[in-house]
């Protein structure tokens, strides 16, 4: 029978330390509705994300109150767009980009994800159609993201689409710039990409995947920062203990949702998504729980160690949980979505080079910075190669959503609005990398490539 | 299938009455309920089968809800799969 202390312990979590199931994630395999006619292909893709997830939200709601446990938010990913494309020999793909945002307005969901492509060898025609229509694409759609996978482990790095991607950004940053360049705040790149990842920008469902899967996304730094409150002051060992204490709840809770969304929803489970992922209310912060592991801000000397112990032990927790963890599963550092990085970063105590560090030992990168309009595209496309490089030689996932705002320079601030939050402009290093990304071609895979 | 209720608010006459009537009438079996009263404030649980009731779980759980509007406490209603799943291995 459950104790009254485990039904407290649970409700509290809930009410008072934000712990909430962040995303349940439809993944729509789109490769069947492939034809030669762009107004058909629209026309196909729209009827196939309507009728699969038709009672997306409605099931997302009923299992929040059956529970009691809030579902933030329901959301789509879709093939990677640049595979859907192609066969219209279309010279832009921005009237897919408005079936997809129609779709989701129709289904009710607030971002669909898949306006992707997967470049870490090379382009095809498609994959540099689709590339060229991302800045009008998020231009003028409001729920739609974007994401391109620049490298991997066993390719290397495609530099040529890395020196794009920089200008990408800019143009897109221009285009949006009387919202505050909030188009870049909807578009990724990757090195490394999963096929699986739930969460926004990043998601899109890979060619490996089912017809139609449910990925769900669970979340609660409130929770993991309550729970260090209690064991202030012990050795590394006892606070890991609490942090995969902690983990493995919140992804049982996950799991749970998620068995019971793809039951009724008649789509099968894929994984479960544990990432920490900060939000801008009080309370729900990665840099809280950095700061209550004894770091006096975020940003200091130690935060790197700090963050690998968190995203190591919440990892640790959540395969305890459930065999299907997946997708990114960690600790997110998005700088505008978490108020106590937002004060670090205004007090000067977080870089964008202690943030590259940090994204060494956490699960993705650097994620919703700011930084002045004027920084150059060649610099842009620095700051990821730099990102890129990391995933590339760790074998893991490293990813770049930076924002160049428009008319904004260090000292201002900028307004996303929800979710995405608040940021301050960050400083960039001033020293020129052109030469450098101006050579094109592709990075050679590592060494440790050739593991076969 | 059991559910969990909770009910916590300021305390006053009839609040075990006014709920147990709702759940009697919905012909929902109550199995065990325990109540505290701390610093004036009521603090319930119960563990609720309802394996009987014609009303979908969904529906009980606002039933539940606008009840405790009525009577100024919350009352939550909770599928007891999410407890057992965050506290037993």
């Amino acid at each position: 029978m459950i104790s009254r202390f485990e039904v407290q312990e649970t409700n509290k979590m809930i009410q008072e330390e934000n712990l909430d199931i962040r995303t349940i994630t439809m993944g729509i395999n789109l490769l069947d509705c492939i034809t030669d006619d762009m107004d058909k292909l629209c026309n196909n893709i729209y009827d196939k994300i309507t009728s699969k997830a038709e009672n997306l939200v409605s099931t997302g709601e009923n299992i929040s109150k059956k529970y009691g446990i809030p579902i933030v938010n329901k959301r789509i990913s879709v093939t990677p767009i640049a595979l859907v494309g192609g066969a219209t020999k279309a010279a832009s793909y921005v009237p897919i980009a408005k079936a997809l945002d129609r779709a989701a307005k129709t289904v009710g969901i607030n971002f669909i994800g898949g306006f992707s492509a997967l470049v870490h060898k090379g382009c095809s025609a498609a994959d540099t159609v689709l590339i060229e229509s991302i800045p009008e694409a998020l231009d003028i759609t409001e729920r739609v993201c974007s994401s391109v996978n620049l490298g991997s482990t066993r390719t290397g790095i495609n530099m040529d689409a890395v020196k794009r991607m920089g200008e990408i950004i800019k143009e897109t940053s221009i285009r949006t710039a009387d919202r505050d360049s909030i188009g870049c705040a909807k578009f990724v790149v990757f090195c490394n990409a999963p096929e699986d990842n739930p969460f926004m920008a990043g998601a899109f469902h890979g060619v490996g995947e089912r017809d139609v899967v449910i990925n769900v996304g669970v979340s609660g730094p409130g929770v993991v920062k309550k729970a260090l409150e209690n064991v202030k002051g012990v050795d590394f060992e006892t606070m890991c203990e609490m942090v995969k204490r902690t983990a493995f709840k919140i992804t049982r809770a996950g799991q749970m949702v998620a068995r019971e969304a793809s039951e009724v929803l008649g789509v099968p489970f894929g994984i479960i998504d544990l990432s920490l992922a900060p939000t801008p209310a009080i309370g729900d912060s990665i840099a809280e729980i950095i700061e209550e592991m004894g770091i006096e801000m975020v940003g200091g000397p130690g935060t790197t160690a700090a963050l690998a112990i968190l995203n190591d032990c919440v990892k640790k927790g959540g395969v305890m949980a459930s065999s299907y963890v997946g997708g990114l599963s960690g600790a997110f550092i998005p700088v505008s979505e978490d108020h106590g990085m937002i004060r670090a970063a205004e007090k000067g105590a977080l870089t964008l080079e202690k943030l590259e560090a940090m994204t060494c030992v956490c699960s993705v990168g650097l994620d919703m910075i700011a930084i002045p309009g004027s920084t150059s595209a060649a610099t842009i496309s620095g700051i990821i190669a730099d990102e890129m490089a990391i995933g590339m030689i760790n074998a893991k996932t490293t990813a770049v959503r930076i924002i160049p705002v428009e008319g904004k320079s260090v000292g201002d601030q900028v307004e996303f609005g929800g979710l995405l939050g608040y940021a301050p402009i960050m400083s960039v290093n001033p020293y020129s990398c052109e030469k450098f990304i101006a050579r094109g071609g592709r990075i050679p895979a590592p060494i440790h490539s050739f593991k076969n | 299938m059991k559910g969990i209720i909770t009910v916590i608010g300021k305390d006053k006459v009839g609040i075990i009455g006014k709920v147990c009537t709702l759940l009697s009438d919905q012909n929902v079996n109550i199995l065990d309920i325990s109540q505290t009263i701390l610093q004036g404030y009521f603090n319930m649980l119960m563990v609720v089968d309802l394996t009987h009731t014609h009303t979908d779980f969904v529906e009980l759980v606002d039933k539940l809800s606008e009840l405790g509007k009525a009577i100024e406490v919350d009352i939550k209603l909770q599928h007891q799969d999410i407890f057992d799943s965050m506290h037993r291995i």
